[in-house]
């Protein structure tokens, strides 16, 4: 069997940065990430991209060496992303960050509402139930997090966790010191809003679960496979006839409810801006599903049935 | 942060590049951008006479900025399409944005809104400074359209502002700063609870933010500024030196 030879040079300063000889043709660029790191120890394998050449694309962990287009001594491009966080520890502290917070101000801890009103509690029942609501989504986040999800990338850029925080932080502070303050004003149209909103958030809370469930059941544990997600035997799941990311639908359906519960301008806006981040991730992610597969159904809109 | 300059039609680099930029301009546009250039550069000038006349004849500035007002309001305002030209003259959206908006909210949400604050010394600072950028800016970008900039306006717009950029950020903080005690006491713009949207809005504090958002904001852009003074005008030194 020929081994191969790998010098790995910096992407930027064509600098040597590393020889590897004797490597076995069917090693994964993940097997010659492991190597790097052996010579550079500060750059371990998730901060590592690798590539044919120094402007083209990452390659990928799975690619096989004796597979790319490259002669028996390999030259890698190698170029640094930076300090990695792994997304699982990205998710649980942006999602227990709101948990916490908006339970701080429901208790009315000391120091926020003024020494009168430290520990009391709201008169209204909408308030008491915006609570359950807001814990119940962050507690369905952080489980599923934990048990539901599986992520195609290990690792994320390590700035994003504060970025990320402060949005979800700031947002979670904002929305619950105005629900939980002494001054709050229930709905206007009473109860009869507070019911329909209850009934759009829990609708929604399921089928944002049932997608989640749906694209885990996709995809094998451990495999990083692409598949079209089709509607399954749960009628939550039939919005994938229209919709190539009805996670996000449900998501924005979801604290739409919420804003129409509390009728809390600081919810919608939080809906709003989260329902522009989405339709952007949403418009991607069906690029990318139209890009790679040939069949992909052409009735589906990235988010919003037929306009988005 | 109101005053401060930033590379506009075809601005700040070789005569080749700027041609070709030019090229790529479409006939109208061009003539459309000409036109803008030149009754901005009026307006301000305008501006600035009817300053200087103002202070000559009546020897005081009380009053000055009344007199001014709706001019200056309608050409500030009117900038506001200059974002709208980074689409034709491949200026960043973002910092002409910041950079309009800034003028805006002073014209509009200070020194317009809220009147006590009007014959303080600082508007007169940064009207100064505003007039005199402005002159300078326009003119610049309506020389270099028609491909015949004189290097005196050249030099102009990359060493005024060494100067003008810390004086106008001075007078623009220090009319926020006059007009604080008059939005505590008016509560203008401000929205207090209890209310049907749940949701309050204290422009007094929202003052405070923005002139703390000067610290961080301000040296970025002055260092900016210096970085593409030395840029243009260190570029010019080594196309002579190949002469």
């Amino acid at each position: 069997m020929k081994h191969y030879e790998v010098e790995i040079l910096d992407a930027k300063t064509r600098d040597k940065l590393c020889f590897l000889d004797k490597v076995e043709p069917n090693a994964t660029i993940a097997e010659i990430k492991n190597l790097f790191t052996k010579s550079h120890p500060q750059w371990y394998p998730a901060r590592q991209s690798l590539r044919l050449d120094p402007k083209g694309k990452s390659l990928k962990d799975e690619d096989v060496l004796q597979n790319l287009p490259v002669g028996t001594t390999a030259t890698l491009y190698f170029r640094d992303l930076g300090a990695q966080i792994s997304w699982v520890t990205v998710f649980l502290t942006e999602y227990a960050g709101p948990l916490l917070i908006y339970l701080l101000f429901y208790f009315r801890v000391p120091f926020i509402y003024g020494p009168k009103y430290d520990f009391t509690s709201s008169k209204h029942s909408v308030v008491h139930l915006a609570c359950i609501c807001h814990s119940f989504h962050y507690i369905k986040r952080l489980l599923e997090t934990i048990f539901v999800h599986r992520f195609s990338h290990g690792t994320m850029p390590l700035r994003n966790i504060f970025k990320n925080c402060t949005y979800y932080w700031g947002f979670a502070a904002w929305m619950a010191y105005y629900i939980n303050h002494p001054l709050y004003t229930p709905p206007t149209y009473g109860d009869e809003q507070v019911k329909l909103a209850l009934i759009i958030f829990l609708f929604c809370q399921l089928g944002n679960f049932s997608i989640h469930i749906a694209l885990r059941n996709l995809r094998p544990a451990g495999s990083k496979t692409r598949k079209i997600p089709y509607p399954t035997k749960n009628p939550f799941t039939w919005l994938f006839l229209l919709v190539s990311c009805p996670n996000y639908t449900y998501e924005v359906g979801s604290w739409i409810g919420f804003a129409i519960m509390t009728q809390c301008l600081p919810v919608a806006l939080f809906s709003l801006v989260g329902f522009i981040q989405m339709t952007i991730w949403a418009k991607g992610k069906h690029r990318s599903y139209l890009k790679e597969f040939r069949d992909y159904p052409p009735l589906r809109s990235p988010i919003i049935p037929f306009l988005l | 942060m109101a005053s401060s300059e930033e590379d506009g039609a075809g601005s700040g680099s070789q005569e080749e590049k700027e041609k070709g930029r030019k090229r790529r301009l479409g006939a109208l546009a061009t003539a459309w951008l000409i036109g803008y250039n030149i009754a901005m550069t009026a307006g301000w000038l305008v501006l600035a006479i009817a300053m200087a006349r103002f202070y000559m004849q009546k020897g005081t500035y009380k009053g000055l900025y009344k007199t001014i007002q709706k001019t200056l309001k309608f050409f500030q305002t009117f900038a506001v399409l200059e974002v709208v030209h980074c689409a034709i003259v491949r200026t960043s959206v973002l910092v002409t944005g910041v950079q309009v908006s800034s003028r805006i909210f002073m014209v509009w949400f200070i020194t317009h809104s809220i009147k006590q604050i009007q014959n303080e010394e600082s508007v007169i600072l940064f009207l100064v400074v505003w007039t005199v950028t402005e002159i300078t800016r326009y003119s610049f970008y309506t020389f270099n359209l028609l491909n015949h900039l004189p290097y005196f306006i050249k030099w102009a717009r990359y060493n005024f502002f060494i100067i003008l950029y810390p004086v106008g950020v001075a007078g623009e903080l220090l009319t926020i700063h006059a007009a604080l005690p008059y939005v505590k006491k008016t509560g203008i713009f401000s929205l207090r609870l209890p209310n049907k949207y749940n949701v309050s809005f204290d422009y007094y504090y929202f003052l405070i933010i923005v002139m703390a958002s000067y610290i961080p904001l301000f040296p970025q852009l002055y260092f900016h500024m210096l970085w593409q003074r030395r840029k243009v005008l260190h570029g010019e030194v080594i196309v002579e030196k190949d002469d």
